[in-house]
Order: C-alpha cells, then structure tokens, then sequence
C-alpha cells in the first residue's frame, strides 16, 4: 500500500495541474458546445472527480484534455436529462450525443479568444467581467475572488449567477468581435484584466491567489491568442513595469516609496527588461493607444537619476486626448509641477477639485503642489484631507513622511 | 431571439419640431425603418404619445387608483419601442446604436420571454 502512494499522488497532482493550467481552454470548449457557463462549470467539476478515480485505477491518459472534455460531456448529457429546463435543452443533446460518437481527438479547439471576450462583454457590470474572468478562465474560487474584493462569498456568489444568467437569458454571443468592434471590445477587455492586476497590487501580500501574476498569465494568453496587437503588448508592458517595482514600493518603515525615491536594487531586472522590450515593439507599430502611453509613462519614472519628467509631462497631454477624465488630469498636473509648472499645475488643480474630492491621490498631489508653490498652509490641509481619505496604512505612512518635510509653521 | 429596444428620452433634450435638427431625426428613423425591413429583422415598433397622456394605474387591496401621468418621475420617458428579431444581443446593440435617438437619449434593450399572448 506504502509503495501505491507516491503514484496516487501523482496522479492527483496531474489532475490539478490540468485543471488549473488548462482551465480556461476547457471551460471555453465546453461553453462553445453547451452554450451555457453553468453547465459547464457543474460538467468540468464532475468530470475532474470522475478522473480522480478513473486516473488512479488506469493512470494518466494520453491526452488529459481531451478525456476530460468527453467525459465533461456525458456529465453535462445527464445533468440535461435529469432537469428538464430549457428550450435549448434539444439541441444541446443532440450536439452532446453526436460528439460522444466521435473519435477521441488528440486535443481541443482552442477557444480561449471567444471565452475572454464574453467574460468581458460590455453588457455586463465591470465588476462582474472582472469575477467572471477570474472564475472561468483562473479557476479561482468564489470565495477567494470575494475576498479580493472586500465582498462576502454570498454576493459574490450571487454576482457571478447573474452574470452567467444574463450571457444566456440575454443572448450575449459567445464569439470574438468583428473588425468593426475590435478597437473597443479589446479595450474593455485589457481594462479588465488591468484592473485584476490593480486589485492585486493594493491586496494584502498574504492573499493565497496574487492577482498581479493571474493578470499577467491572462494578458500573456490573450497576446499569444492575438499577437501583434500593440495595445495589448502596451498592457503586459505596463503590468510588468509596475510588478517589477513590487519590493521597492514599501520602505523600511512601512511607507509607500514613489517610484523616483526607489532602491533601484530591488527591482526585478529581467522582468523590467521585458516590460521595456515590449513597450519598444508596440511602439514601433505606430498605433499609440492607452495602455501603451501608460507603459512608457511608467518606464519614464524609472529613468536615472531622475525620472524624465519633460518626456511624462508630453505623454499625460497625448493621454488626455484618448482619456479625457479627471483621475489623468491630475496625472498631468503632478507631472506639470514637477517641471516647474506650477502655476498650470494649480489651476489644473482648481479645476478638478470639486470632481476628486475625497479621493486619496487627489488630496495627497494637491498637498505636494501646493507645498513646492509656497503654500504650507493651503499644503498642510490638504495632506490631512488626504490622511483621512487613505485607507492603507502604508499611504498614511508616506503622507506623514511628506507632511512633515513642511516648513514649520511661521507663526 | 427577440429584443426589444425602448426608447427613452429627456422632453428637454429632443429636437423641437419644425427645426432642421427635429427633420434629420425623423429621417434618422425613417433610415432605420427602411434599414430593419430590408434586413428581415423588424417585428413591430411605435411611438407613444407624450407623457401628459398618460394614465398610470395599480389595483390596491381591490380599490382601483388611477393616476395622471406616469409612475416613476424620471427624466427620461419612455417614448417608444420597437421589436427586433435578431441572432443575438450583439446584433440588437447594433440596430439599437443607428436610432438616431440613442445621441441624446437611452435605449434599452431586452430580450423578449418566449410568450406571446397574441399567439396563443
């Protein structure tokens, strides 16, 4: 019994390998052929527990994938008839019946594009795009996408089943757009996957999924599913810039370190060395979009010994004529003082105010523009505007630090 | 599948008539109906009169109130409809962006149940 042990084990350690490698592509095959995330969900988790047993007694099969998609199949072909409950329901099993005639294929149609552009279909909530990507194509669990939310799995879990309800009861089609829509589907889409990434970047260390990593792997799937898209390599180029800067951000004290302030010597080399090459070949491409000015934003505050701010300052005005919102205003304006320009600098600050109020980079920006303007006063308000508005420790921390590099008062 | 698309609109923001902006308008429509019917996909669709029409009603406890005017005071009225039959939600978005309402106003769109009470 002792010697059976190490390849049951192995066994199941295949089998997870599989369904968390391989996920999304049997997800998105299964969803091609039910027309119906749920289903699909429920038949994949009955054919991994059916390889559990099936696997240990007969071992691995040749082509993993493939039995797991057949047998996910006839999982999903018992769960039709057992509940009657859709006019679907017909074709649905006469499709499953002709594909359990065929011969077992050596592997799947790749259907991972079709996948991704549904998850983050414009006519679902952005938070729901986000959560259904994480679920179907990262394999993540509800509770684990809830908790990187701040959510409880019970809305969460609710979240997701309206989603998925909606793909069907709605008819939103399980299909990549047309060159018509592409610029725009792809945009949504590469927001979604940046904003994983974001939630991973703020989310507590301790988090047992990073999101940062689960948003590379998907923004490194979708390029090698569309290559040569210089949006999306602007999108892998600006997540592995900012990863890259993950052990410098935080200083010995605990506070956020700005990116100029950081000890260069705890950036992941390799990792900024491909961000940059990536950046360097979209933008020979010449078809300059969001995610691209970001990355090279982001490269340009990496420069030494200063971050090249003339060169950032050019990239938030060509930014503000895609992304005209207040959140990259203030970008600009922070870039504007510090290249001296104050007195833009404030007006743009004026002018933003009543629209950001409240919100932390805001507060925290206004304070270190009015600071170097020679208005302790006006900045000193500002920092604890911005204090009181930080919700992370770290971020109270640097604004402390900042706060207190003030003239003293001159009264 | 069938879709239907409702047109919702702020009075203040429609194109007064009799000006050149109100003609292009109804053109905009007239484009669209041409457009539906030649693509086979248009099944019904109609304009309601304004909102000082309107009646709402809702039986309480078997009392009957009728009410003037609509029920939620919404800037934006429901001002009318059409049905579309097409593949997916995809293509209903699509005919729902060539109203020339949706510049300035909101179209809605939602699936139909598989019930007509007009076919039973």
């Amino acid at each position: 019994m002792v010697a059976a042990a190490p390849p049951a084990l192995a066994i199941t350690r295949a089998l997870a390998r599989v369904m968390r490698q391989d996920r999304g592509r049997l997800m998105a095959a299964l969803i091609a052929r039910l027309g119906d995330f749920q289903l699909a969900e429920d038949a994949l988790q009955d054919a991994a527990a059916s390889a559990l047993i099936h696997w240990q007694r007969a071992g691995l099969p040749a082509h993993p994938r493939a039995w797991l998609i057949k047998v996910a199949g006839r999982k999903a072909l018992d769960r039709l008839r057992t509940e009657s409950r859709s006019a679907s329901r017909e074709a649905a099993l006469a499709e499953l019946a002709s594909l359990d005639q065929q011969e077992e294929a050596a592997d799947i149609p790749d259907d991972r594009l079709r996948l991704i552009f549904t998850c983050c279909h414009p006519a679902l909530e952005e938070k729901s795009r986000i959560a259904l990507t994480l679920r179907t194509v990262c394999g993540l669990h509800t509770d684990e996408i809830a908790r990187a939310f701040l959510d409880t799995a019970a809305t969460m879990g609710q979240r997701l089943s309206r989603a998925k309800n909606k793909i069907r009861a709605a008819r939103i089609p399980f299909t990549v757009p047309g060159p018509d829509d592409w610029s725009d589907r792809l945009q949504t889409v590469l927001t979604t996957l940046y904003l994983i990434f974001t939630a991973g970047y703020t989310s507590d260390p301790a988090e047992t999924r990073d999101l940062c990593r689960e948003a590379i792997y998907l923004t490194r799937m979708l390029l090698s599913l569309c290559p040569d898209q210089a949006e999306v390599e602007g999108a892998l180029a600006l997540m592995l810039l900012t990863d890259a800067r993950r052990l410098a951000r935080t200083g010995p004290d605990g506070g956020t370190v700005p990116p100029a302030e950081q000890d260069r010597a705890l950036w992941d080399d390799a990792q900024l060395q491909e961000g940059r090459l990536l950046l360097h070949t979209a933008l020979l491409r010449r078809r300059a979009g969001p995610f691209q000015i970001k990355a090279a934003i982001s490269a340009c505050q990496m420069e030494r010994p200063q971050p090249d701010w003339p060169q950032i300052v050019q990239l938030y005005t060509a930014l503000l004529l895609q992304e005209p919102t207040p959140v990259v205003r203030l970008n600009h304006a922070v870039a504007l003082a510090e290249t001296g320009q104050l007195r833009s600098a404030l007006s743009i600050i004026a002018a933003i105010e009543a629209e950001l109020d409240g919100f932390q980079p805001f507060h925290a920006a206004a304070a270190a523009i009015c600071a170097r303007a020679g208005k302790p006063a006006e900045a000193r308000a500002a920092w604890l505007a911005a204090i009181a508005a930080s919700d992370r420790e770290a971020d109270r921390i640097f604004l402390r630090r900042q706060m207190a590099r003030l003239p003293p008062n001159p009264d | 599948m069938q879709y239907m698309l409702l047109i919702y609109t702020a009075p203040d923001a429609e194109p007064v008539y009799g000006t050149p902006e109100f003609q292009a308008m109804m053109q905009g429509f007239s484009d669209f109906n041409d457009r539906a019917n030649a693509d086979g996909v248009l099944r019904a669709g109609e304009a309601l009169q304004g909102i000082e029409t309107a009646t709402s009603l809702r039986r309480r406890d078997d009392r009957v109130e009728t009410m003037d005017g609509p029920f939620a005071e919404t800037r934006e009225h429901l001002g009318g409809y059409y049905i579309l039959d097409v593949p997916d939600l995809d293509e209903a978005l699509r005919y729902a962006a060539m109203l020339p309402v949706a510049a300035f106003g909101t179209i809605e769109v939602r699936p139909l149940m598989s019930y007509n009470p007009a076919n039973g």
